[in-house]
Parts: structure tokens; sequence; C-alpha cells
């Protein structure tokens, strides 16, 4: 790890479904980890997401979707961040996934979907084993 | 209130006894002990090991049980319950274009069914066309898509719209669908004043948990009795208020949490008919209401329980009902979609199963029953069958239907009823001092505690505490899901058919419409301001539902979710 400087974390709702339980208790379990955690709320455009997400410098993304509009948000997203040079902000899913789109999302570059059923710990596991604070371990 | 039910000697003894059963039981325990530290419902209310008379001792059976269809109803809103009539089966359904929704309609009434409910995917559950770019890659996903009063005309195709019941789950527009529904039922020629069915059109549940979000909730409620004022006059056999506890439940909240932010949305919503200069005796008969039966069995019932005589005491005595069917709690019910599992979704069958005996033996008017691939898509035709089969098997082999409140007297169902009644009433006071609910919601109040209590339970699965067969306990891998594509050309069809209807439209008469329905908007709610005659004309003419979702939105403002978690 290295640095001292908390992970910051934006838990966002792409899309128009409001199914918020799942994101806004993955929103608390990050902040009871130690993260520090920003939420969207529900019905965020992919450029709302983006934009938050540079705004707030974070380093980590974590999309929660259940309306299946994901193959349409999540490339979108992924798509604005490398406009903006911000490829290196760790993004993951959560929520309902067909299982012939999780490779696909993968292949955009989405490190991770957490699916129904997965228990906080092992996301929050997942989370500290995989991402590191942006900049601060550069070289 | 005094020892109504039990005399005075046999409480005595039964005290004695029970003390000394007591002892016995402890005994046991050094021998085996109890399989857990502490037994609660699903709620995370504790319940003891065993309830007897002195569970109830100072119950009156004639002011809190009585007889059915009698107040206060704990006992079903009608006399005769299930023996003259089943509940309506309403299986939910919605999926990808009109055309496909109106065939999986004619599939469910040829297979029993005796009602219709109806999904509506994101863009018109949040007033937007498929062809607004707020909506792509949303179009026929969670239910279908409709736009104008022509794919509303396709949705009911060959209904008889008389006959059946229609559900309908939307929010926000619900002035503007419902206004689809009748102008598009008259051009079949029925009459509105026959038509039956239901509108959600609960607008406060959405700030609280469902979250379809459009307009703040000033003008939301306006719409609201706009709606109420409209069908008491004008559709007389129409619920124009489905007040839902389902969707609370959903977000976490507990069954206690459920039972009293529904009931204060239903006080709300009479507060503000009141307010409108109807009198409550000529609205009340048709607000319906909408429970989650969750898995745990008991607390379930005793919820429905428990709910329908707080509703009847609370028209009596804070709004001085006088008719009887004004403090009728009739309710839908639909069993808990979070209560279900990706991993061993066959699994789902069962939970369904004893959430739907749940909801027959809380006495329930309607039921959608889940379909065990419910949690991760819209049904599969198979899948749904079995959903309304289950119903079907409780109606006819169970037995279940064939003695009315079978539960009534059950030590543990009655005191569990009047826990559930006494804390959702604590809740409800607390409301009042908040200011009443929609200065509860300015203040986050029912969303944290529905957050609190969803984190909660979710920390208890990851203990151990609460169990979730195929999670926690007998863990399976999650199989992979073959969930029921909807088609991309969907969406392209539908922009494609909404478009060539704009074109067909007389822009002059449209234009009157929507001048009128402003001018209405804007001015101060009364009838002659009521939207809804209007909104058929609009409709008529041509008008989308965005069209005039943007008119809203235009006037009255917008809501965005504050986001707090």
């Amino acid at each position: 790890m290295g640095s001292d400087r908390k992970l910051r974390v934006l838990i966002a709702k792409p899309g128009l479904d409001g199914h918020d339980r799942g994101a806004r208790v993955i929103a608390r379990a990050f902040r009871d980890a130690g993260f520090e955690v920003i939420y969207t709320g529900c019905h965020q455009t992919p450029e709302q997401i983006v934009s938050t997400a540079l705004q707030e410098d974070v380093d980590l993304i974590g999309l929660s979707i259940l309306s299946g509009a994901h193959m349409y948000s999540f490339p979108r997203i992924m798509e604005l961040l490398k406009e903006n040079n911000a490829e290196d902000i760790t993004v993951i899913g959560g929520g309902i996934f067909p299982t012939e789109d999780i490779p696909k999302l993968k292949e955009i570059g989405i490190k991770e979907i957490f699916e129904p059923g997965t228990l906080l710990e092992d996301i929050i596991e997942w989370v500290k084993t995989n991402v590191k604070p942006r900049g601060a371990q550069t070289s | 209130m005094g020892k109504k039910m039990f005399s005075e000697s046999a409480l005595e003894r039964m005290e004695k006894e029970y003390k000394e059963w007591l002892e016995v039981y402890k005994k046991a325990l050094q021998r085996v002990p109890e399989r857990l530290e502490r037994f609660s419902t699903v709620s995370d209310m504790e319940v003891k090991a065993l309830y007897t008379p002195l569970d109830i001792k100072d119950k009156d059976f004639f002011e809190d049980i009585g007889f059915p269809g009698l107040y206060p109803f704990t006992r079903g809103v009608q006399p005769s319950m299930y023996r003259a009539r089943l509940w309506t089966m309403r299986m939910f359904a919605g999926l990808g274009t009109a055309e496909d929704t109106n065939k999986r309609f004619h599939y469910l009434v040829n297979h029993g069914e005796t009602g219709l409910s109806t999904a509506f995917d994101f863009p018109t559950l949040m007033g937007y066309d498929t062809d607004s770019p707020l909506a792509k890659g949303e179009c026929g996903k969670c239910g279908v898509a409709i736009d104008t009063i022509e794919d509303m005309e396709i949705l009911f195709k060959g209904l008889n719209l008389e006959e059946l019941t229609t559900s309908m789950t939307i929010n926000p527009p619900a002035s503007v669908i419902w206004a689809m529904y009748i102008a598009n039922a008259e051009n079949q020629g029925f009459d509105r004043k026959k038509l039956g069915g239901t509108i959600q059109n609960d607008c406060l549940k959405e700030f609280i948990a469902q979250k379809t979000l459009m307009l703040p909730p000033e003008p939301s409620l306006r719409l609201v009795v706009d709606t109420v004022e409209f069908g008491t006059y004008e559709v007389p056999r129409w619920n124009t208020i489905s007040i839902s506890g389902y969707h609370i439940r959903e977000a976490g909240a507990t069954a206690v949490q459920e039972l009293a932010f529904t009931i204060y949305d239903g006080i709300t919503y009479v507060e503000e008919c009141i307010k409108r200069g109807l009198d409550v005796d000529a609205f009340a008969g048709r607000l319906s209401f909408f429970w989650n039966s969750h898995i745990d069995f008991f607390e379930e019932i005793a919820k429905m329980r428990a709910s329908r005589r707080m509703w009847a005491r609370i028209m009596k005595e804070r709004f001085k009902a006088k008719k009887p069917r004004s403090m009728l709690m009739r309710f839908h019910t639909q069993t808990a979609g979070c209560s279900l599992t990706a991993q061993e979704p066959y699994n789902n069958i069962i939970r369904t199963t004893t959430e739907a005996l749940a909801a027959v033996l809380g006495g329930t008017q309607s039921l959608h029953t889940n379909s065990l691939d419910e949690v991760y898509m819209i049904p599969s035709e198979e899948a749904v069958t079995i959903a309304l089969r289950t119903q079907q098997i409780l109606a006819d082999e169970v037995g279940v239907a064939n003695i009315i409140d079978p539960l009534a007297g059950s030590y543990f169902v009655e005191a569990l009823t009047d826990k559930m009644e006494e804390e959702a009433m604590a809740y409800i006071r607390k409301l009042d001092e908040l200011g009443g609910m929609v200065e509860a919601i300015e203040k986050d109040f029912p969303q944290m505690e529905i957050a609190d209590s969803a984190y909660k339970f979710q920390q208890q699965v990851e203990k151990g505490e609460k169990i979730i067969i195929g999670i926690n306990k007998f863990p399976s891998p999650k199989p992979d899901l073959e969930i029921l594509k909807i088609d991309p050309e969907v969406e392209r069809r539908q922009i494609e058919r909404t478009r060539k209807f704009k074109e067909k439209r007389d822009k002059v008469k449209l234009q009157k419409c929507m001048d009128e329905l402003r001018r209405r908007c804007e001015g101060p709610p009364c009838w002659e301001n009521n939207v809804m005659p209007a909104l058929i004309d609009a409709v008529r003419a041509g008008a989308t539902e965005q069209e005039i979702c943007d008119l809203y939105r235009d006037v009255f403002g917008i809501y965005t979710d504050p986001g707090t978690f």
C-alpha cells in the first residue's frame, strides 16, 4: 500500500432504475471499511457520473444497476473516462447481469462484476487488494 | 381495559402453571440448549418460545378482533371473504413492446388469471418517451414502453375492460397514463363509469423508497388529489391510489416500518383530499393499499391483520369517517422479490409459496406471486405459469380459503398483531411530531430509517444471524443466467412508431389542448383546474407521455434524488 491517503470511492447509479438498496448498503459498508465515499443518488447519466468522478478525484467507481441497460451505460462511462485521461480510475459493477455480458464488460475495462448474493466483506476485500490511491504509487 | 376474554381465576391458574412450565423448559434446555442465542423475525422482532392466553389477556374480542366485514375489520374486509369470491389473481406483467405485453396478458388470462397488472419500462415510469436521450438502452427492459394512446390501444387489444380490472404500476406520470387508459377505453366503446382498476399513483413512497422521481412533493400531491377528485365524480369504480408498502419493504424496511410509513402516507393523502374540499366518505372507499409478503410467515399475517385494524381506527377516529366502506383497508399483495435468490432459483418457488400462503391467511384482496426467475429478469412464460399455478393450488387444493381468518385466536398471532399495531402507532406519533410526511421526507427521516434497517439486515446475514439458504448456509454457486433478452430492435421500432404517430397529429388542436392543460396546472388546485379532463383531451389529440411530463416539469419543477445513505 504505502499511501496514507484514504481510498476515495464513488458509488453511482446509471440509468433510470431506482433500485438503490444495494448502492446505499455498499456505500455504508465502504464508509465503515474506512474509505471516503461519495454517492450520486439515482438516475445519473454517464456524463454526470464521469464528471463527478473527476471532480471528486476518486480512485474507484462502483456502478450499481438493475435495469438491464448496462450494455449502454457501462461502455459509455468507460469511453468518457478514456476521453478525460482518467483510465486509471478502477471501475467495478454490481447488480444483475446476464452471464454472457460479463466477459464483454471486462473486455471494455470493468475490473470486476459483483452479482446478487455477494457478501460485503468479499467486495471490501477485493477493493483493498486491487485498488490503490491514484497517483500515490506511480513509480 | 380489564380481563376481557378469560376469567380472573383461569388467568391466575394460567400464570402459575406457565411459571411451572418455564422451569420444565429450562431443564430441557440443560440437556439440549436452544439452537439460537436469540429468536427473531426477519424484521428482527424478538419472539418468545411460547405464547399463552396471558399474552392477550387484555384483549377485548369485540373491540380488537371481532367479525369479518365488521369494524375494526381485523378479520377481513368482507363478511364472506374467500368463501364467496377468491382473491384476484393478478400477475404483474410487462415486457418489450405493447404487442409483446398484450400477448402475455392474453396468455395469463387464458391460464386463469383474473385481473391484469401492467409493468411499464423505466422511461415510461419516469415520464420519458422512448426517443429521449435519457431513455437509451432501457426500452421494454423492465416493462412495456408506452409513449402514446396508440401504444395503449395495442396494449389492451381484445381485452374486455369492463369485465377485467387493470392495475397499473405508475406513479409520477399516473395522471397521464390513466388519461390514456380512459381515453382508449372510451374509444373502444367502454363506459368510464364501468371501468375498474387501480393506478398506483403513490408519490410519497417514491421519495421514501422506490425513487421514480419527477416533481417535488407538493405538486406531486396536487396531481394525486386531482386524480382522486376526478375518480370520485367520473370513474367511480377506480381505485385512485394504491398506497404502497411493497417498495418500502423491498428497500429494506422492517414490517413495522412498512406498516407505519405506508399508513402515514395514507393519512397524508386523506388530509390533502379533505383540504381540497372532498368529503372523506366520498373518496376514502376508493383508496387501496399494497403490501409486501416477506419470508417470515407469521409476521406478515400479523402485519396484514394489524393494518386493517389500524386503518379502520384512524379513519373513524382521526378523520371521523361515517361509512364503514371508508374504513375498509382493501389491499393487493406481492410476494417479496428481495427474499429470492439467484442461487438455486428453484428454491424461490418454495419461498413464494410460503409468502403467498401468508398473504391468503392475511386476507389479501389480490395477489401477485413472483416467478422463480423474477429475481434476475422479467419472468419467462414457464416460470410465470408456475407462479400463477401456485395461487390456484392454494385456492383450490390446500383448503385455506374455506375458513375466514383461521389464525384468529392464536395466542401468538394475536399478540404479534397487537405488537405490530403498537410499534407502528409509535412511528405514526413520531411522524405527527415531525410535522407530517412531507416534512419527514425533507428531513430524510423515513429514508434513513429504512437505510439503517437494510444495512443492519445485511450485516446480520454476513454474521450468519439471519440465514438465506444458498447464500450463507449451504452456499451454492450462482448458475449462468440466461436472461430473457429484449431485442434491441424493440427500441428502434418503438422510436419509429412514436415518430410516425407524432407526424399524423393535428398540431393546432394539440397545441390548444396543451395550452388548456398548462392553464390548469398554473392555476390554483380546484375542480375547475383539475388536470384530468384536459389530459384526456390532450392524449386524444396525440400528446405523448413525455410532452405532458415536460409540461409538468416546466410548471412544477424537478425533484432529483438527494443521494444520501
